[in-house]
């Protein structure tokens, strides 16, 4: 169990897959690219407000709802949590990411939403099965479920995230494809940080002539 | 990284800046005269009697936008700071290696071999392309002078040695600048460096463009994280922005002795622009000061490759990019600090 103090943003567990360092770079640095994430800040709370509490039929959609799990140690917020109402009477929750991009291969938002799914749980004490991730570019929802395989990998990554943010170092960079599409890129300098012995050189080459 | 750079001057007497939206608003006489996106800024300056909202400011603090009030004449007064931002594992780092002699002093020497070579650059740049014009004797013999010390920074030393020569270098090339100008000399002349206060238009013009100087690299080191008030090669003193003088070795004699040079040789200033107070205080009118600060804010979109990453880039990404580099070998990425030599 977590101390209050010690829970990380949910968010990380996206940097952290996708890079330890830009990870590092965002979260034990708290290097920020300040365009990009402002602005997308300001898209997500401009949906939230005008969002709130909605209901339809046995759905009832809940908007920005505060997350947190003191056994994976996460907080965050949920874009939408929908509350579906099963045929016993009872709400379970189901939670909805909307992500801007296209689904990608790998499991990062899978395992974004899973977290969330174990915040639900632990908060409500119900067993969350399963969720959705909704895409922007193709605007579809994809389900996800929160299966044992998944559970896994979500605790596993959350682990490794406390572990990073706890040793305080940033790990040296290691140029990539992933690079040319990483917002941090022009702080990071991937490519000039991978081969970092070479400043003594480029001075007695500025001190030539 | 801030990719604008656009750093919004308010010269107008009385003008009222306001956040409205995203947006500043520069009100005079409650009329909305100008409204510029904040993401398209990254400083606001203010001369003389120019106020701003509350609310503005916090805005700016938030959005890395830093504001700097400065007299009429460029006298730096304030500025505003919000919140400091978290890094502060990069700064307990800056600290330790500021206390730490030796970690200082191979800061300090990669800062002054970037003077060094940038002062010497200067001075070869007008022998080279003015031999009929200049006193090349002379000049060449400062240039000679300053390699021999560049030899002598170029083994390690103390950081004391270091001061020493970074004196050294400075007094050698100050003493043949008067030779850099080319026109008018019987208006623009240089008799040595005098700052407080500036006692010739060169001076003056100097001290203005250090001034704005300043302000655009201590406004990159804070969006860094890195603190500007502790500095290796300046030595702390209370009020004294340490770190943001050091950083500005590099690009005084690149970026701001060039410019006023070539203001005056290019004659885009007139002698008539400036006057002399009853201590011998020399002021710029209001009109110059447009015009120079114009010339400073093109100069800074001027696209040159920067000698270590190999990139191309405007001038005025220079100071975002090394304190970038500073920060960057203080949290152990490289194993020196590559000050920006002019090639
Ligand atoms: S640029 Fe590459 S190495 Fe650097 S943070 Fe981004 S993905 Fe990681």
């Amino acid at each position: 169990m977590f101390a209050e103090d010690d829970l990380l943003p949910l968010s990380a567990l996206q940097h952290l897959l996708f890079c330890e360092r830009q990870c590092a770079l965002i979260h034990v640095e708290q290097l920020w690219v300040e365009n990009l994430f402002t602005a997308q800040g300001r898209l997500m709370h401009e949906r939230v407000d005008s969002g709130g509490h909605e209901r339809r039929g046995n759905v009832r959609t809940v908007c920005a709802m505060p997350l947190r799990s003191m056994r994976l140690g996460l907080v965050g917020k949920a874009d939408v949590v929908e509350f579906h109402q099963q045929k016993s009477g009872e709400w379970l929750p189901f939670p909805v990411e909307h992500k801007r991009g296209r689904p990608k291969k790998e499991n990062w938002d899978r395992v974004q939403l899973c977290a969330q799914a174990i915040c639900l749980e632990e908060a409500l004490g119900v067993k969350v099965k399963e969720g959705a991730l909704f895409y922007g570019k193709n605007r579809r929802r994809q389900s996800v479920e929160f299966d044992s395989c998944l559970r896994a990998e979500t605790e596993e990554t959350s682990a490794r995230l406390h572990e990073l943010i706890a040793s305080a170092r940033t790990p040296p960079p290691l140029y990539d494809k992933k690079c040319d599409s990483c917002s941090l890129k022009e702080l990071c300098l991937p490519k000039t940080l991978e081969k970092p012995h070479r400043v003594e050189r480029y001075l007695k080459r500025m001190m030539a002539d | 990284m801030k990719k604008h750079l656009n750093t919004l001057f308010v010269t107008t007497q009385g003008a009222w800046l306001a956040k409205e939206g995203e947006t500043v608003a520069v009100k005079v006489g409650g009329k909305v005269r100008l409204q510029l996106p904040i993401h398209t800024l990254d400083g606001i300056v203010c001369f003389g009697q120019v106020s701003c909202s509350p609310f503005l400011m916090g805005f700016c603090a938030e959005r890395d936008v830093c504001i700097s009030f400065l007299t009429e004449n460029g006298r730096f007064l304030a500025r505003v700071q919000g919140p400091v931002s978290g890094n502060v594992l990069l700064r307990r780092e800056q600290y330790r290696w500021a206390d730490d002699p030796e970690r200082s002093a191979a800061i300090a020497r990669a800062v002054i071999i970037g003077k060094l070579v940038n002062s010497r650059k200067v001075l070869h740049r007008v022998v080279r392309d003015h031999p009929d014009k200049v006193d090349t004797v002379s000049v060449k013999q400062a240039m000679d002078r300053l390699k021999a010390i560049l030899m002598h920074v170029r083994v390690g030393t103390s950081l004391d040695r270091l001061r020493g020569y970074e004196g050294e270098g400075a007094m050698i090339y100050f003493r043949v600048f008067d030779h850099l100008i080319l026109n008018r000399k019987k208006e623009f002349f240089f008799e040595g460096r005098s700052r407080r206060p500036p006692l010739d238009r060169v001076n003056c013009l100097l001290s203005f463009f250090y001034t704005l100087l300043m302000h655009d690299v201590r406004s990159a080191l804070e969006c860094t994280g890195l603190d500007p008030a502790v500095g290796f090669l300046h030595r702390d003193r209370p009020g004294r922005p340490g770190l943001a003088l050091d950083l500005m070795e590099e690009f005084r004699p690149y970026f701001a002795d060039r410019l006023a040079l070539s203001l005056v040789n290019l004659g885009q200033v007139k002698s008539k622009g400036f006057r002399k107070a009853e201590t011998g205080a020399v002021l710029m009118d209001d009109d110059t000061r447009k015009a120079v600060l114009v010339a400073y804010q093109k100069r800074k979109q001027d696209v040159v490759t920067h000698p270590f990453l190999q990139k191309k880039m405007p001038i005025g990404l220079l100071f975002h990019t090394q304190a970038l580099l500073l920060a960057r070998h203080v949290r152990g990425d490289l194993d020196g600090y590559p000050v920006f030599c002019w090639q």
